[in-house]
């Protein structure tokens, strides 16, 4: 789950990484509110989950209350890259000596933690890789040995940062870390770190993905959770706790398995279609799981043609096809449904398929993934 | 031969009081596995359908000389689990549960490398491993796997999806080709065992002609398999890359199944199968059907 920044400056404050004094606001008076108390000149930020807010006008500085009115007016309810603001992060505005930049993730490879550091912040990392890869220095951590003061001095001693800043970047270094770690987040980054005319070292924006697996641990995650930025479709996937993402296509796709209905999806695309969605509705396909997940597709009003994708390892072909019958007394489909049923006990789910007198305008069973998938298609693109 | 189980391998369940443990242990055991004991704390002394149960790993172990677990217990549990069954001198452990935080995962993984160099994690987040007609570990289906073909080439098969493995064996079995062992390796992001691990145990496996490679988004270890591809295999191999079509910055139901920041790419892990040599199909048939012509061409 990608935090916006507000809610990434929160989570850092709660492991004591300093940010600017300041508050999130969903109104215009709200916004006056928070800027009257962080203190003028202050900084209006749109809070979306896209970059290059800053030339869509969505940053803006305050000198004083009339100002901080005027933005934010202007941005909340601006539209940035298809993403309307609902929020804006009011704060106190830093004076900026110099940028940094600091994260830390799992580097998948190696399998042990990474310090990505760079006494060049404030643009993108993936520039500063590309003109001066050499200005970013990457300090491998092991997760049992954990990060050390010392190793974290070291770091931003090799990574350039001038003398005054060490010791604030390494204490930074060392707080960002355990909010990594013991936040369990996926990626946890601060572009840019900045230095202070008055020496201080302090985080001015904040990255933040969090592991959704370890969210049994971190019950506080729940507040995060409410303003996820999800459409309408994967609102109701959510409320019945399916794996689904929302897509633009018109075939909507129901698999077992994550990589099977990552393949699905690739092989409608093979065959000339387009996919409305993922969906994983994972082992045992009850007739509940199922009849919830056909109201999901159902509800996405871009699908014209379903294409159930089943290969039954655990799930047994029988239980599947019961599941469907049932479902499909439960929901009225505006979309004809076709179904690539395999595996154990295939032939016996193909059989109550048949035998529940489902008219073809309905139902059409195939044989294969492909040829499910060329079906599939040809309705959806009105063949 | 096979690789890392065989007919000898002896099988604990660690969690085979629960609904997972137990409905999979005892296929297992259904299977021909030696499945011969399971570990709940504080049912010791009990049994599971005749399989006894003890309250630690290494009472199980002392009583049922088992030297493979098979850990089936929830996610909050499995990270000690795991270390428990290495600590207690398991050496090969098979782990299917899925939602591991990946910072547990990363620590038990480095923990394993360090305390217990000689034990082997498969998993998290896997369907496990079988060799057909000597060995099934977790929740494959054992009848899908063809018998491996005394006198004819057979494939061994190494997978990060579950149902994509259930579709390679599945493939297999359509041609009438025979599976030496099959490797599900898990989608999660720091896996126990990963695909050179297995790719250097099936070219060093006399019974294995070729390999079937099934790789998806996310990651690095399909490029890393490919320079170690090109380097030390030199069996035939094809391979089918899941999510071609997957919008980046999108966890695709496996933790570790995201594109991002233009890395991990179905396109760049096809091209550098491609580039090792290995024939890559556009979807699992077209794998299957590869892998057909292969077997056709080793006569």
């Amino acid at each position: 789950m990608d935090l916006f920044e507000y809610q990434g400056k929160q989570y850092f404050a709660r492991f004591d990484i300093p940010v600017s004094r300041g508050g999130a606001a969903t109104t215009v008076d709200e916004a006056l509110k928070v800027a009257d108390a962080s203190g003028y000149p202050v900084v209006v930020k749109a809070q979306v989950q896209v970059g290059g807010r800053g030339k869509a006008g969505g940053i803006k500085l305050a000198s004083n209350a009339e100002e901080a009115r005027l933005h934010a007016n202007n941005i909340l309810g601006m539209d940035i890259k298809g993403h309307v603001v609902k929020c804006v992060w009011v704060e106190n505005a830093s004076d900026i000596d110099e940028e940094y930049y600091a994260s830390f993730t799992l580097d998948r490879g190696a399998k042990k933690h990474l310090l990505m550091l760079s006494a060049q912040g404030g643009i993108e990392i993936e520039v500063v890789a590309e003109k001066d890869p050499d200005a970013i220095i990457k300090l491998h951590i092991d997760p049992v040995d954990g990060l050390s003061p010392a190793a974290a001095h070291k770091a931003a001693v090799d990574a350039k940062i001038p003398a005054q800043a060490v010791a604030g970047v390494a204490k930074i270094l060392v707080q960002l870390y355990r909010c990594f770690t013991e936040g369990d987040c996926d990626l946890a980054e601060i572009n840019p770190l900045i230095l202070k005319p008055t020496g201080e070292v302090h985080a001015l924006d904040a990255k933040v993905t969090l592991d959704d697996n370890a969210a049994f641990r971190h019950p506080e995650w729940d507040e995060y959770r409410a303003t996820e930025e999800l459409d309408a479709r994967e609102q109701l996937a959510r409320t019945h706790g399916l794996q689904y993402i929302g897509l633009d296509g018109t075939v909507g796709i129901i698999a077992n398995g994550a990589g099977l209905a990552m393949s699905t999806l690739d092989v409608v695309n093979q065959v000339g279609g387009t996919a409305a969605n993922f969906l994983d509705i994972g082992g045992g396909a009850s007739a509940d799981v199922m009849a919830a997940a056909l109201e999901v597709i159902n509800f996405d009003e871009k699908v014209t043609s379903i294409f159930i994708n089943i290969f039954g390892g655990i799930t047994r072909g029988e239980e599947v096809a019961k599941g469907i019958v049932e479902a499909l007394s439960r929901v009225t489909l505006k979309a004809p449904i076709v179904i690539r049923l395999d595996g154990t006990n295939a032939e016996e789910g193909r059989k109550i398929l048949a035998d529940a007198g489902i008219p073809e305008s309905t139902l059409i069973s195939k044989p294969t993934m492909l040829e499910a998938a060329r079906a599939a298609v040809a309705i959806s693109n009105g063949k | 031969m096979a690789i890392f189980v065989n007919k000898d391998t002896k099988v604990i369940v660690q969690g085979l009081t629960g609904g997972q443990g137990k409905y999979h242990g005892l296929r297992n055991q259904a299977y021909g596995t030696q499945v011969v004991g399971g570990v709940t704390p504080g049912k010791g002394g009990t049994d599971v359908e005749g399989i006894p149960v003890f309250d630690s790993v290494s009472q199980a172990v002392a009583a049922t000389g088992a030297d493979a677990s098979f850990i089936a217990v929830p996610p909050k549990a499995a990270p000690a689990a795991i270390l428990e069954a290495a600590a207690a001198g398991i050496r090969f452990i098979v782990c299917i549960t899925e939602g591991i935080p990946a910072q547990d995962e990363a620590k038990v993984f480095n923990t394993l490398v360090r305390d217990y160099p000689k034990t082997r994690l498969l998993g998290p987040n896997c369907p496990g491993i079988i060799s057909p007609g000597k060995c099934n570990i977790g929740i494959t289906a054992g009848e899908i796997a063809e018998l491996p073909q005394a006198g004819k080439k057979n494939v061994g098969i190494v997978s990060r999806s579950g149902t994509l493995t259930y579709q390679a064996l599945y493939e297999l079995k359509q041609r009438g080709i025979g599976v030496s062992t099959c490797v599900g390796i898990g989608g999660d992001p720091v896996p126990g065992t990963n695909f050179i691990d297995c790719l250097r145990e099936f070219q060093n496996d006399p019974e294995t002609d070729a390999i079937i490679m099934i790789g998806e988004i996310g990651g690095s270890a399909e490029e890393e398999a490919a320079e170690f591809i090109k380097a030390h295999v030199t069996k035939p191999m094809s391979a089918y890359i899941a999510g071609v079509t997957a919008p980046a910055g999108k966890k695709m139901g496996h933790a570790g199944a995201i594109v991002s920041g233009g890395k991990g790419t179905a396109q760049g892990k096809m091209d550098a199968l491609r580039g090792a040599g290995v024939k890559v199909g556009n979807n699992p048939t077209e794998a299957g059907d590869l892998m057909a012509e292969i077997i056709a061409a080793l006569g």
